[in-house]
């Protein structure tokens, strides 16, 4: 695990972190809090920090561990951040094949939603964040974009 | 120990302490049916010094707000900040539980 202040190439110091952790949920907690941490010493918003950011990230790890993984510790996730003058952006890549983000997130039309014990976590990454989207490629990575304005 | 508890005949007061997420809402899912199990009718959830919520440690309410009204309880939570406030007004979870501000308010009636 490392957490490191690269150059841009502009001159200007860019705060970025990369993660590798096992399939194993008591292993999100960390990354959260280094991911977080990043932010407010970036500059964002309080209220981004203690809420946007940490649940965002924590749904992605978790569906990248549960999900992607099949909660088998034999496979890791990888976790890359990196904030720049835009704002935040965090790549979470498991060892699957994905799934449909969409159908995910279309749970929260359904009719008894509310009232249902699972089915928010693709729904709360779309809510907190500016922007999300997929690709398959080496492994299935979930992109989590947040503008610091 | 994130969940400390209090009891008093049917009333278990449970205060939470830093985040409810995929990694311990199990936990506290055991700790309150186990007490549910034991008599437990009002369950008090009290967020006072909680940290955020991910949607495993919102559907952990949902489910035991369900387990403890087919018991014929109650549950009741209090002490959310604005920020968890926000969460609950976006998943709509707002509309299913009743929210208090304080501790004291959510014991008055109950």
């Amino acid at each position: 695990m490392r957490s490191l202040v690269s150059d841009s190439g502009s001159g200007a110091a860019v705060p970025c972190g990369e993660w590798t952790i096992a399939s194993d949920i008591r292993e999100i907690d960390r990354v959260v809090l280094a991911v977080t941490t990043l932010c407010e010493a970036a500059g964002f918003p309080p209220k981004v920090c203690r809420l946007n950011v940490p649940v965002a990230l924590t749904e992605a790890i978790a569906n990248a561990i549960e999900r992607g993984n099949g909660g088998d510790v034999a496979r890791s996730v990888r976790v890359m951040a990196r904030i720049d003058e835009a704002g935040l952006c965090v790549e979470v890549t498991d060892e699957g094949n994905g799934f449909d983000l969409d159908a995910a997130r279309a749970l929260a039309t359904e009719d008894g939603w509310v009232e249902r014990e699972d089915g928010r976590g693709v729904f709360l990454m779309y809510a907190l964040m500016d922007h999300v989207e997929t690709s398959c490629d080496a492994g299935h990575t979930v992109r989590l974009v947040l503008r610091k304005s | 120990m994130p969940f400390a508890i209090e009891r008093d005949d049917d009333l278990l007061t449970v205060a939470v302490d830093g985040q409810l997420v995929v990694g311990n809402r199990q936990e506290l899912k055991q700790l309150v049916l186990d007490e549910v199990e034991q008599g437990v009718r009002r369950v008090l959830i009290d967020f006072s010094n909680g940290g955020y919520i991910d949607s495993s440690g919102l559907g952990a309410l949902v489910s035991l707000n369900k387990r403890i009204r087919e018991q014929g309880g109650e549950l009741r939570l209090a002490g959310l900040n604005d920020d968890l406030r926000t969460l609950f007004e976006l998943t709509r979870l707002d509309t299913l539980f009743h929210l208090y501000g304080t501790r004291a308010d959510a014991l008055v009636g109950f």
